[in-house]
């Protein structure tokens, strides 16, 4: 009881804060140029962000607050796990207080704020409608909600390419061009055929990290060249049972999981950081935004070990994040310049340059700084080339309202058969949990 | 006319004092009565802004289909008690994993505070640093303890699954057994909470009298007897508190649970909610799947099962040796 009672309290006094500020913003519209002290005076805009690695825009504020001496910009959020920021967020858009001036939305996430598209800025009333052509065009979609407000503005995509330690493949007698190591899998079929190879060469070392990070890459692929959504269909209905390419995917990863080649480990654990440190694993499937997370975990000394090669299939989008401006920011206009900035062009390079995030905008990754980057890391593998490759023509996939949730149940079923149980009865036991979860 | 002014002055006062009685004695008689009250309002008014409005709203919310994906709240009456209770096979599962690790934990707990308590009862050297090092844990952060074991049961490279190893054991896969994982869990809440248990127990132990132990050692009881048949009794009221506070914090576990994995989806409580406590799936309901009305029924239930739990454990306990 204590927990739902603490929540309540933190829900009251924001409630409480809430109305403070509606009464404080109110008072200040009142009176009469109220509006120029306000943008004369230092401007405080913070920005909301997750992930280990934070969105690398650093350099970017920086330089934003050198051409805006008024503006200070303050950045929450680098470390945060992006379940934990979306619990947050969610709470702090429906009571209406505490939210940052601009605020990250996940891919996954962002369809269950088109129901709060009210608590939203929409960028559409701010010119955002003539920025259109900065934006893939499946981007730009996913941050429109279906009555046509521009909720978010897109700032990265998670394009897959497959990442695999070239000196374990070395070892394994298989080869190690990135070329060449693409070449070896054009199908997950083939994917997993080479990861037996691999095994009856290498005890030790296990082929693939998790069960979860492979059955979400193959599912991304496959709904997009599929049914263009996953759980839920274009008109939210709960369709986990009926799509044929939830259960393709989920019985690719069974027979991945059945041939041995999974090292078990929780994604973003801390068994999963510490499976990079001491390299368990020898393949992970790899969304742009992975590059960052592996450079991180493993660290320098795995430096040169990574390479990068073509995924198998036929590309695919997993991940990616949009920025929006909520309503109870006090500087609406400043923050959605600051939005606009940071997923302009040169933004996105910027924050490509910095933590490997994969533009949205067809300008930056036509841009030689992004299209002919190498990386340095990953043996000076042509990031570039590699995820730009793919990018501009996929078709977006439709992630609903609950997704994280189904998606979550899923992904706990597929542990329990890497725990020994068996795939038949945990598909049954994912099709339950995912519809209870998704209710 | 001195005389006079003398004798005038203090009838004048005492017409005044006379008069001002009345409106002195009603102040203290609204001062007697009203003040205690105003003594203790600042807690009430705590206590109805903190405690009785968010309980009130919570009863509320269980009454509605609030989310923050629906636009509007519309009240449905019971049907989110009625899915709780006919259509929810998470929910029951996360009440027996809670009850499994309740007693798993708390029985073990209260006996080894019991022994230990009555072990630093005696005299001791260095009594005093004893008494100290067993109340350590309670002032380490729920968090780290949590972290630590979870490190120590881990099942690649933990320190449990390196011994079973060493003596010629199979390592355990913590986390995907039941059992195994109630037990691991269980040994986090007991590191943390023996200690405070067997400090509560200690200072009512030293509040019993010690002629009575005399009187027994000279009928020959031995130290033992004297544990059962005077120690016990003596503590029943000691004993009902601690089961008390431990079935109200039992049933609330949520950290260590929560913290025995790491990464995506540790609101789940293991692969297929082995480990998912009540509170766990609370909040698992309101924050992963936006039920908030659904989340308040479940909270309410938990309350009601706290309460029940409570009441069972005390009239249990009131029979300790009640009747010797």
């Amino acid at each position: 009881m204590s927990v739902p009672i603490r929540r309540r309290r933190l829900a009251a006094i924001a409630v409480v804060s809430a109305a403070v500020l509606v009464a404080a913003t109110a008072c200040g519209d009142d009176s009469p140029g109220s509006g120029d002290s306000k943008s004369d005076g230092p401007v405080t805009l913070v920005v909301d962000v997750f992930g280990d690695q934070g969105f690398g825009y650093e350099e970017l504020y920086k330089q934003y607050q050198a051409d805006h001496p008024n503006i200070k910009i303050q950045e929450r959020g680098k470390g945060l796990g992006g379940g934990d920021y979306n619990t947050r967020l969610t709470q702090q858009i429906t009571a209406g207080s505490g939210a940052g001036d601009v605020v990250a939305l996940e891919e996954g996430t962002i369809v269950q704020f088109y129901a709060q598209a009210d608590k939203f800025v929409n960028l559409a009333d701010h010119g955002a409608n003539e920025l259109k052509g900065n934006f893939l065009p499946w981007k730009w979609e996913q941050g429109t909600t279906p009555d046509g407000k521009v909720l978010g503005l897109g700032t990265d995509v998670g394009s897959m390419a497959l990442c695999y330690r070239s000196d374990l493949f070395k070892a394994a007698g298989l080869p190690t061009d990135r070329e060449q190591v693409g070449a070896l899998w054009p199908t997950w079929d083939q994917f997993i055929a080479t990861g037996q190879r691999f095994a009856a060469a290498d005890k030790k070392h296990k082929f693939v990290d998790s069960a979860t990070n492979f059955y979400n890459v193959v599912l991304m692929q496959i709904a997009g060249q599929g049914t263009g959504y996953t759980y839920y269909d274009k008109s939210n209905k709960l369709v986990i049972g009926e799509n044929p390419d939830i259960k393709a995917a989920y019985d690719m990863t069974t027979k991945m999981i059945g041939a041995g080649l999974s090292n078990n480990l929780q994604s973003f654990s801390n068994e999963w950081n510490a499976g990079f440190k001491n390299g368990t694993f020898a393949t992970i499937a790899c969304p742009a935004w992975m590059t960052g997370v592996i450079k991180g975990q493993a660290g320098d000394g795995a430096a040169g070990k990574w390479d990068i090669a073509k995924a198998p299939g036929n590309g695919g989008n997993w991940g990616g994040s949009f920025l929006a401006v909520p309503k109870s920011s006090k500087h609406q206009k400043e923050a959605i310049e600051l939005a606009k900035f940071l997923t302009s062009a040169k933004g996105q390079i910027e924050a490509f340059k910095a933590v490997g995030n994969l533009p949205s905008s067809p300008q930056a990754l036509a841009d030689p700084t992004v299209a002919d980057s190498t990386n340095d890391y990953f043996s000076k593998a042509p990031v570039g080339k590699i995820f730009a490759a793919g990018a501009s023509e996929l078709k977006p996939v439709y992630l609903g309202p609950k997704n994280n949730a189904v998606r979550t149940a899923v992904e706990n079923s597929l542990r329990a058969i890497e725990q020994g149980k068996s795939a038949e009865e945990q598909w049954q036991a994912a099709l339950k949990n995912g519809a209870a979860a998704g209710k | 006319m001195s005389l006079d002014l003398h004798r005038a002055a203090p009838s004048d006062r005492n017409r005044a004092a006379r008069h001002a009685q009345p409106r002195r004695a009603s102040f203290n008689r609204l001062d007697l009565k009203f003040s205690p009250y105003l003594y203790v309002l600042p807690f009430f008014v705590i206590f109805a802004v903190f405690s009785a409005y968010p309980i009130a709203y919570t009863v509320w919310i269980a009454l509605t289909d609030r989310s923050p994906l629906n636009s509007t709240i519309s009240f449905v009456g019971l049907d989110n008690f009625v899915e709780l209770f006919t259509n929810d096979p998470q929910f029951w599962n996360a009440v027996v994993n809670t009850f499994g690790m309740f007693v798993l934990s708390t029985v073990p707990q209260l006996m080894l505070a019991l022994l230990l308590a009555n072990a630093l009862n005696r005299r001791l050297r260095a009594q005093t640093f004893f008494r100290m090092a067993i109340a350590m844990p309670i002032i380490t952060s729920t968090a780290v303890v949590a972290l630590i074991f979870s490190m120590i049961y881990a099942k690649d490279f933990g320190l449990v699954n390196w011994l079973l190893d060493g003596i010629g054991l199979d390592p355990i896969d913590w986390r995907a057994n039941r059992y195994a994982s109630w037990f691991a869990i269980s040994t986090m809440v007991d590191w943390r909470w023996v200690g405070y248990n067997a400090l509560i127990y200690l200072a009512a132990m030293q509040s019993i009298s010690k002629d009575m132990y005399e009187a027994a050692a000279l009928d020959g009881a031995t130290r033992r007897r004297q544990f059962w048949s005077i120690t016990i009794p003596q503590l029943r009221p000691t004993i009902i508190f601690t089961l008390i506070i431990s079935t109200i914090g039992g049933l609330q576990l949520f950290t260590e649970p929560l913290l025995f994995t790491s990464g995506a989806g540790g609101l789940s409580g293991g692969s297929e909610g082995q480990f998912q406590t009540i509170t766990m799936y609370l909040l698992d309901v309101m924050n992963q799947r936006f039920r908030w009305g659904y989340a308040g029924a479940v909270a309410l239930v938990l309350f009601v099962l706290i309460a029940l739990m409570s009441l069972v454990n005390y009239l249990l306990a009131r029979r300790i040796s009640s009747d010797k």
